[in-house]
């Protein structure tokens, strides 16, 4: 039932996680869930990694963003794309990220783009449905007057359809931003650096302070991106607030 | 260090699956092999399975309480939303670095991934359905308790579905990385590179992908069946 010890550590970790010296720190038993002493005299080791974080992420859902955006806008002229497209998005969405990146292996090898590949397409499947469902949910009676007011069917989507769209646009906007930051602590696995370097490796299952800043910088980078996105919302549909008002 | 991987590299990963490779670490030991790959299957199975039952045990009777009480929408919907922020990899060395590892302490930990989705889409189906209708089979004279399981819940099949497959994906993804905690799972070809090499790499991969999709596929499967006939009529 229980395998030997997690060596796993050393296996894969020897080249991606990164190594950390405790030094003196919070060594004295009884181990520490949290070791605020060497938190204090370490916390500059995280600015790498947290940008590093941050580029794979907004690399990753903007090119997410472009291709699910224009698919969502194919799909909406074009019905009969929308099952296929779906279904499509839906399998890139099912494939859990690990098996992902090695799946690419072969074709991309190891490193930053494999990462972002992976991370992209996990973005399609949310964008892509939630673009669609809010372009869908225009009320017919309101394009029906633009087309009386003399609109052109391409003003109707940029000018009357899109705007209204934006909520759904930006709630999937938020959940794919928010679950790709989770999931990006995973690209450590293809060398692709980010903070999950920090959340494994050399003694960390004795040492959990690490994994406990690093898992706190993710949800905060989480929360912070989620309150601009719903500031953005507010910001570009001024109508919603004037209605609530 | 780091290993160039040619093209024709899945059929070595498909080779692996099915017959024992030589490693360079073991000493002239073969690994993988069709049987190793059905005995990882199936722990990677039992772990998911185990998980998800915890899960749903937990989430599933809170998400259609709050939902048929309206209470508690901050938290169902809260829960949810925290939920997709928590990194997998950090829950993992958190779990074994302060609890322990084994199948006994990664099991509960994948079933805490599970929780938020189930939970958060019981409430919103549970929510979504027409308080009409419920008022309907009250007059009728039903028990709070049926109108959960005769009215409400068969409304909200899909979205409740919707949550239990989410949280089955989670956590058919995160066993992957169980062997960091000691759980010999499918991971184990994919993180013990040294061990399994290249090919057992890929094949880890390969299986853990199918492995997805199977059950992705079967819970479709069970959704349909769970879904009265007349709510399938409207949706087409």
């Amino acid at each position: 039932m229980s395998s030997p010890l997690p060596i796993a550590a050393a296996e894969v970790g020897g080249d991606f996680f990164r190594k950390r010296d405790v030094g003196d720190l919070c060594q004295a038993p009884p181990p520490k869930v949290f070791c605020f002493d060497w938190a204090r005299e370490n916390i500059d080791r995280y600015g790498t990694p947290t940008v590093q974080h941050l580029e794979i992420v907004v690399i990753s859902v903007l090119i997410g963003f472009v291709v699910a955006f224009a698919l969502a806008l194919l799909a909406h002229r074009t019905r009969w794309l929308q099952p296929p497209l779906l279904a499509t998005t839906g399998v890139l969405y099912t494939i859990p990220s690990i098996a992902f990146f090695f799946l690419l292996l072969p074709l991309t090898g190891f490193g930053r783009d494999t990462a972002i590949i992976v991370l992209a397409a996990y973005t399609l499947q949310i964008i892509f449905r939630n673009t669609m469902l809010g372009l869908a949910n225009v009320p017919a009676a309101v394009k029906d007057a633009a087309r009386g007011m003399g609109f052109t069917s391409r003003q109707i989507l940029w000018r009357i359809e899109l705007p209204l769209a934006v909520p759904e646009i930006i709630a999937g906007l938020r959940v794919a931003v928010v679950s790709t930051i989770a999931i990006a602590t995973l690209v450590v696995f293809i060398n692709a650096g980010g903070l999950g370097t920090e959340m494994y490796g050399e003694g960390n299952l004795t040492f959990p302070t690490t994994v406990i800043i690093s898992a706190a910088i993710v949800i905060l980078m989480a929360l912070a991106f989620d309150g601009l996105l719903l500031l953005g919302q507010r910001l570009t549909t001024p109508w919603r607030r004037a209605r609530s008002a | 260090m780091i290993p160039s991987f040619p093209l024709g590299s899945f059929s070595g990963a498909i080779e692996f699956i099915f017959t024992p490779q030589n490693s360079n670490v073991t000493g002239g030991n073969k690994v993988g092999g069709f049987d190793k790959s059905i005995e990882l299957v199936l722990k990677h199975l039992e772990v998911t399975v185990v998980a998800l039952a915890l899960a749903l045990i937990i989430a599933l009777p809170i998400g259609l309480y709050l939902g048929h009480r309206g209470k508690g929408e901050l938290l169902a919907v809260g829960i949810g939303n925290a939920g997709r922020a928590v990194p997998e990899l950090a829950v993992i060395a958190l779990v074994a670095a302060l609890i322990g590892v084994g199948f006994k302490t990664v099991a509960p930990a994948l079933a805490l991934l599970g929780i938020a989705p189930i939970l958060t889409n019981a409430y919103v189906g549970i929510r979504q359905v027409d308080p009409a209708t419920v008022d309907a089979a009250r007059g009728m004279g039903m028990s709070e308790l049926k109108i959960i399981r005769k009215v409400e819940l068969p409304m909200a099949i899909p979205t409740v579905m919707g949550g239990v497959r989410s949280a089955a994906i989670v956590i058919l993804a995160t066993a992957t990385i169980a062997p960091l905690a000691g759980v010999e799972t499918l991971g184990d070809f994919i993180i013990n590179r040294n061990v399994y090499g290249e090919n057992g790499l890929l094949a880890g991969a390969i299986l853990v992908a199918l492995l997805a999709l199977t059950i992705e596929g079967l819970l479709a499967l069970l959704q349909r069946r769970l879904t009265s006939d007349g709510l399938k009529l409207k949706t087409v």
